[in-house]
């Protein structure tokens, strides 16, 4: 069995004039130490994929099962990255980090806490500004700390969500650069959603391609083939990586809102 | 050229970048003002900047129309004043002008001064007999009469329990009303603040109690007068005549009680119902626990309400103080006005004229402070 799995992974709101159907038979496995990005037009259901993962939206039809185990509402076994950093803007970066591994860590000793969490700021380059609240830092800074309070769980699975759509592209170059030199580090099973073609190639291991909503589902799925560590500017350079990004912006302009039969 | 502003950089920007560990510290106008202002001090903050020198001519103007404009007011208050006691007059008393007030004052003054002596001049003389007891004690020992020296100890004892028994001043008085006012501020706040929570975290609560809260809301604290005196009367005993924890000032604080819980009941449950739900996601993400997601999440993400209701709560006990002390004869500035009304003359009516002033400016100092309370715990929101 696979280290994670959605199986007929759908989700349906009722509304007074029928059931509005958001995704429909979501079927994904995904191994473990595996980087994979969900890429698709917005509001095509992809964030709620996500968030049913992450155990912040009940599931309407399926299952998910992560480590064997199918989830049950949501947990610290899953680092979670939303798209706003969502900190909690009355405590210092450093007690942001610290809420979810005290969470975890409830056996080690508070100092080993501490640095559990000093070195996961560390990591995301913000020694200088832990004790900062997140009003005083930046829009990067902050979702820096959102990666830091992520790894510090030492979850099972990463799940970001659109992590730097609000950032602008420098920022958000430097924080690519920043998640993938602490996956490189961890190597945890991760689970991006992303509407940027280009984040997507230098990240993942393959990238699910989801069709329009509604009733939204797997329209295609790429597999990123480039080795590990990546350098950004090396792999602008290759042919493949333009064979990559045709592939899936033809998909995003042509192919999405048909619904192929490869699903299910 | 850029080379050029690097190298003559801002004073004050540089000063921001970094800690001035080591440095000098230097005097930040800008730093100052802000922190004044959010003092609720903003009055000075064109003085703060003027010393660092920063547009001189902007601040004296500023300081210049908020010193003139409120003073412009006041003399217009003065001047109706004057008006008013020229003609508004009755058999046995007329309204006291700003000048008869100002003497009452001064004799408020001379009178609070004179009873200070008078407790000053007791306590010397207790100590003096104290002394001389002990003296006396000392010398029947020495003679090895110890029943004698026994007899002389015990008096000594009770000479030295005796207080002073002397007239509440206005000053006494003010006291005991911001006492009284704290004390059921304080009950309000302990009521108020966990059942708030409740109504906000259970919409079953909140519908069950909502009804009561808005039928009790708009009662007034002369009809609570009663009930309260029934409760304290039979709950609390009548203290000895030197203690202040009268049960007239339980009766007085249980009326601000159950007139000012409202507003921080309201804003509480307010607070925490409309609670961020990106923080309550952050909450459940990390599996908190109920008591941990109250403490670490809820909580301080309500306190900004929960202080805003404070607030209003403490100005609404004040100005229900001065009527509760009346009518439960607490010794507190309403029982002053009270007893001066009885009085019936010019000058008791410019006494409490005078009361008037005191309880404004209590009333707005309570406020001040419990503004910087509420700017102090509130939080700058992230602007994403």
């Amino acid at each position: 069995m696979a280290y994670f799995e959605c199986i007929h992974l759908g989700k349906t709101y009722k509304t007074p004039t029928g059931n509005a159907v958001i995704v429909q038979d979501f079927n994904l496995t995904i191994e473990k130490g595996e980087f994979v990005c969900i890429i698709g037009h917005s509001g095509c259901g992809k964030s709620t994929v996500l968030s049913m993962v992450a155990g912040l939206n009940d599931i309407s039809d399926g299952t998910v099962v992560l480590g064997e185990r199918e989830i049950n509402g949501a947990g610290p076994d899953r680092g979670v990255v939303f798209q706003a950093p969502c900190l909690l803007p009355w405590m210092t970066a450093f007690d942001n980090v610290m809420l979810g591994v005290d969470q975890v860590y409830y056996h080690a000793t508070r100092e080993e806490r501490r640095q559990i969490a000093n070195y996961y700021l560390a990591m995301v380059g913000l020694a200088g500004s832990m004790h900062k609240r997140p009003a005083e830092l930046s829009g990067g800074m902050r979702q820096r700390v959102g990666l830091a309070r992520a790894f510090a769980l030492s979850p099972r699975m990463l799940l970001l969500d659109e992590p730097f759509g609000m950032l602008d592209k420098l920022t958000k170059f430097e924080l690519q650069q920043v998640l993938l030199d602490l996956w490189n580090r961890e190597r945890l099973t991760a689970m991006m959603v992303t509407h940027d073609v280009d984040e997507a190639i230098y990240l993942a291991d393959r990238i699910i391609m989801m069709t329009n909503g509604p009733a939204a589902g797997i329209g295609d799925i790429l597999s990123i083939k480039f080795e590990r560590p990546r350098d950004r500017s090396e792999i602008m350079n290759t042919e493949l990586y333009y064979e990559y990004r045709d592939h899936l912006i033809h998909f995003l302009e042509e192919r999405a809102s048909v619904r192929p039969a490869l699903a299910g | 050229m850029a080379m050029n502003t690097a190298t003559t950089a801002n004073p004050a920007t540089s000063l921001e970048g970094e800690k001035p560990s080591g440095k000098k510290w230097r005097y930040n106008p800008h730093k100052v003002a802000h922190t004044l202002e959010k003092l609720g001090l903003g009055y000075f903050s064109p003085i703060a900047r003027l010393i660092g020198r920063d547009e001189p001519a902007k601040q004296v103007r500023a300081i210049a129309q908020n010193t003139f404009l409120p003073l412009l007011a006041f003399a217009v208050l003065l001047l109706g004043w004057q008006v008013c006691a020229n003609t508004v007059a009755t058999d046995s008393q007329k309204i006291p002008s700003p000048a008869e007030t100002w003497s009452a004052w001064q004799d408020m003054l001379a009178f609070s001064a004179a009873e200070r002596a008078k407790e000053a001049a007791y306590y010397q003389s207790q100590g003096e007999r104290v002394a001389r007891f002990e003296a006396m004690a000392l010398q029947a020992h020495e003679a090895g009469n110890t029943q004698r020296a026994q007899a002389i100890e015990k008096r000594m004892a009770s000479e030295s329990t005796k207080v002073y028994q002397g007239t509440t001043t206005f000053f006494d008085q003010i006291g005991i009303s911001i006492l009284t006012v704290l004390v059921g501020f304080i009950l309000a706040t302990l009521v108020a603040i966990p059942l708030g929570i409740l109504c906000g975290l259970s919409p079953a609560v909140n519908t069950a109690l909502n009804p009561l809260i808005q039928l009790l809301k708009p009662v007034s604290p002369l009809a609570w007068f009663p009930i309260v005196f029934v409760f304290t009367t039979w709950g609390i005993d009548q203290a000895p005549a030197s203690s202040i924890w009268q049960r007239a000032l339980f009766t007085s604080a249980g009326v601000v009680t159950l007139c000012s819980l409202w507003p921080t009941l309201a804003n509480t449950a307010v607070g925490v119902a409309a609670i961020d739900k990106d923080h309550l996601n952050v909450a459940k993400a990390l599996k908190l626990g109920w008591f941990k997601r109250l403490w670490k999440i809820v909580l301080p993400s309500s306190l900004p309400l929960i202080f805003t209701g404070l607030r209003v709560s403490i100005g609404v006990g004040w100005m229900v103080l001065v009527a509760a002390d009346m009518m439960s004869q607490n010794q507190g500035l309403g029982k002053f006005v009270w007893d001066m009304y009885q009085n019936g003359d010019t000058a008791s009516t410019a006494q409490i004229i005078i009361a008037v002033f005191f309880i404004g400016g209590i009333g707005f100092l309570l406020d001040r402070i419990m503004l910087v309370c509420q700017r102090l715990v509130t939080f700058e929101e992230q602007t994403v």
